[in-house]
């Protein structure tokens, strides 16, 4: 016991005295992890990056006007204005997602399409290849505001006005029945008759500062619902906080890399003949694992302190769920990590090669865990596969204890798959250690 | 004290020791001389337990090693090859370290530190870095962290590896000061006059063999014929051959 105690104050010494493992144990996963955090963060006060997109108006009608108006109110977009070209050079640079042509003629043509299904005009949209998900966005906000100014014309604006009287004389020359004919004359009337009575609405001031005497506004069709949007998460008061997975995350790649530099410090140690002193002391075989072992875990739980301190200082995070089950999984986490490096040290030959293989394979299995970006983003198959990867529940039970909040029992799978994976890793370990120092 | 018999260690087709036997008695310095190959670091392996023979026997006052944690292994006091120390920690943490291992209680430990450092002399360096060190600092360390837990026999492989005059000196002066003691010394090295100064018999190895086990005067029985009395160097080749070795 004694011995084993030694070995772990040597083992921390070591570690303090080294200044890059102390960087990449303590200061690097805070740092990344806040730069992930800020940006995967979903915190409600959160200022959400308006997408910039340029609109190009050539038509110049109250349709095309009344586009530009939509968007520039929209909570999701930045409206520029700049000339076609201007705007082409933009999207090629990357500075512009997207840019939105609304060609001569656009009104007009959209004004007889939406009721006679006449040849539909085209928008003409730039956008950046790299940025195709803002692309989608845009398209589907644009939706709403072309709908609205285009049927806000077509019931209320002079050009629908225009358009519903043309349409109406030339309803018998369409090739309809004679039924069909009737009911489109039927459905203009009605229209022109509704939309031109005074609304309701604008007789009283519909809010502070709007006269009675202003104009009946444009009305034209809405978006039928509106979305109330609940993110479901521990309680009534908690938001999901990007903070506690990215720190629970880059925790757990650190801590494991750490483990490598356990091994590699094992094979270090073998190079430089410091293993035949430790063999040559009447010390036993467990015990010089076990020590190992030990220091292993208690710089791995260094880590996951001091990034989660962070966190919870610094960003709020919370362990909303089960303070036991937390402390089960960060224990566990570290045995796993621990065993992890004395496998290294098993499987290793040269103190240099083995960093680099087993560097990248710890970067691959935090990956695939989830560590970077949240394992719930990853595709149906994936995800399943992925349950082989100790980082994976290592970051999931991490976010079940923290922003999930959820209880006691949801800590015993993870702990116990990664118990069984330091079970495997320590037995792997143990049967493939190399004894004889030459 | 010690009696190596017989012991045989192969790496797969290389055989390194093929059958070394030789005796070592407290207050008796014996050279195991040899060229660099000849399976010298190797045997001392095997004394100390960290390699297990294919062969032969290991016996520590008449009886084996039996397992990792045999108390007999305090006996035993082992001087790598290499500078087994942590560069990165004082010399007094170094000694912490290896004292530890050896069970020893803070005050004894704290004692034997004192000695050993003094005895080497770095008495006034042991809270800096042993980074900082020179070579022969560091090998009067490496020797200093082998004495802690005050053992009978002391096992040295190549102690002198590297160092300057002044520190070689100060080391073989360390161990005559340990051999004084009663101390049993197996030292290992390809060096000729050290064994010369400091050897009570000597042990000539090669290719994993004993080729002549004598005193100094001993081994003149192996100088050519006619030449006289004639120096280690003289013998030592004409038993293991002018071939290069490595
Ligand atoms: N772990 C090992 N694996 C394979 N060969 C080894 C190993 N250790 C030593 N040898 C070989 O055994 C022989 C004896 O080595 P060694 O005992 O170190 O010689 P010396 O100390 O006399 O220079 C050498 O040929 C060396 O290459
Ligand atoms: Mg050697």
């Amino acid at each position: 016991m004694q011995a084993i105690l030694a070995m772990i104050r040597k083992d921390l010494q070591l570690f303090l005295a080294d200044r890059r493992a102390v960087v990449m144990g303590l200061v690097a996963p805070v740092a990344i992890a806040s730069f992930f955090g800020s940006i995967f963060s979903g915190s409600p006060d959160a200022e959400r990056a308006k997408i910039p997109v340029a609109i190009i108006d050539q038509d110049r009608t109250a349709v095309s006007r009344g586009i530009v108006e939509g968007a520039r109110g929209d909570q999701y977009l930045l409206v520029s204005n700049p000339t076609a070209d201007e705007a082409r050079d933009a999207v090629k640079k990357g500075t512009l997602a997207v840019a939105v042509i609304i060609p001569q003629g656009f009104g007009d043509a959209a004004g007889r399409a939406f009721f006679t299904g006449a040849a539909k005009p085209e928008l003409n949209v730039l956008y950046d290849p790299s940025r195709s998900t803002e692309l989608g966005l845009v398209r589907g906000v644009l939706t709403e505001h072309i709908m609205q100014s285009v049927s806000a014309e077509m019931f209320t604006g002079d050009q629908g006005r225009t358009l519903v009287d043309d349409t109406l004389a030339a309803i018998d020359a369409m090739p309809m029945a004679g039924q069909q004919q009737a009911m489109l004359r039927d459905l203009l009337q009605s229209a022109r008759k509704f939309y031109s009575a005074p609304a309701p609405a604008a007789a009283a001031p519909a809010a502070p500062g709007a006269t009675a005497a202003a104009p009946a506004p444009r009305r034209g069709l809405s978006m039928p619902y509106a979305v109330k949007e609940e993110a479901v998460t521990s309680g009534d008061n908690v938001s999901y906080n990007g903070y506690a997975h990215s720190f629970a995350g880059m925790g757990i790649q650190f801590l494991l890399l750490a483990s490598i530099d356990l091994g590699v410090g094992i094979l270090l140690e073998r190079q430089r003949g410091l293993w035949k002193r430790l063999r040559s002391a009447p010390i036993s075989r467990l015990s010089l694992l076990a020590g190992k072992a030990a220091s292993g875990s208690l710089i791995a739980l260094l880590t996951l302190t001091v990034s989660f301190a962070f966190a919870m200082i610094v960003f709020g995070v919370r362990i909303q769920g089960s303070r036991i089950g937390f402390a089960a999984i960060a224990l566990a986490t570290a045995l796993m990590a621990s065993t992890f490096g004395l496998l290294v040290a098993s499987l290793g030959k040269t103190p240099g090669g083995t960093r680099g293989i087993a560097s990248l394979s710890v970067l691959l299995m935090v990956m695939l865990g989830g560590a970077w970006v949240p394992s719930f983003i990853f595709p149906a198959w994936l995800q399943r596969l992925t349950v082989v990867i100790p980082a994976r529940w290592a970051v999931d039970g991490f976010d079940a204890m923290t922003w999930r909040g959820l209880g006691l029992q949801a800590a015993v799978l993870p702990t116990l798959v990664m118990l069984g994976f330091a079970a495997v890793f320590g037995t792997l370990a143990v049967a493939r250690f190399r004894w004889e120092e030459a | 004290m010690l009696d190596v018999r017989g012991l045989r260690k192969a790496y797969g087709d290389l055989v390194a020791v093929h059958e070394i036997s030789f005796s070592l008695n407290a207050g008796e310095v014996v050279g195991l001389l040899g060229p660099n190959g000849a399976g010298k670091t190797t045997t001392v392996s095997m004394i100390a337990g960290l390699v297990v023979p294919d062969g032969g026997q290991v016996l520590i006052d008449g009886s084996p090693l039996a397992g990792d944690t045999d108390p007999k292994k305090q006996r035993i006091g082992l001087v790598p090859q290499d500078l087994a120390l942590y560069d990165e920690l004082s010399a007094l943490s170094n000694l912490q370290f290896f004292g530890a291992l050896y069970r020893l209680s803070p005050a004894v430990l704290k004692t034997a530190i004192d000695r050993s450092l003094t005895l080497v002399g770095l008495a006034d360096r042991a809270r800096d870095r042993v980074g900082t060190f020179s070579g022969g600092m560091k090998r009067r360390l490496n020797l200093a962290a082998s004495l802690l837990h005050d053992p009978d026999i002391l096992l040295l492989d190549e102690p002198t590896v590297g160092v300057d005059p002044q520190s070689r000196n100060a080391i073989f002066s360390n161990l005559e000061t340990l051999k004084a003691q009663g101390k049993a010394l197996l030292y290992t090295t390809h060096y000729m006059e050290e064994v010369e100064r400091l050897a009570d018999r000597v042990v000539i190895v090669d290719h994993g063999r004993v080729v002549a086990a004598d005193t100094l005067d001993g081994l003149q029985q192996y100088a050519p014929t006619g030449a006289g009395r004639v120096s280690l160097e003289t013998i030592f080749l004409a038993l293991t051959g002018r071939t290069l070795r490595d």
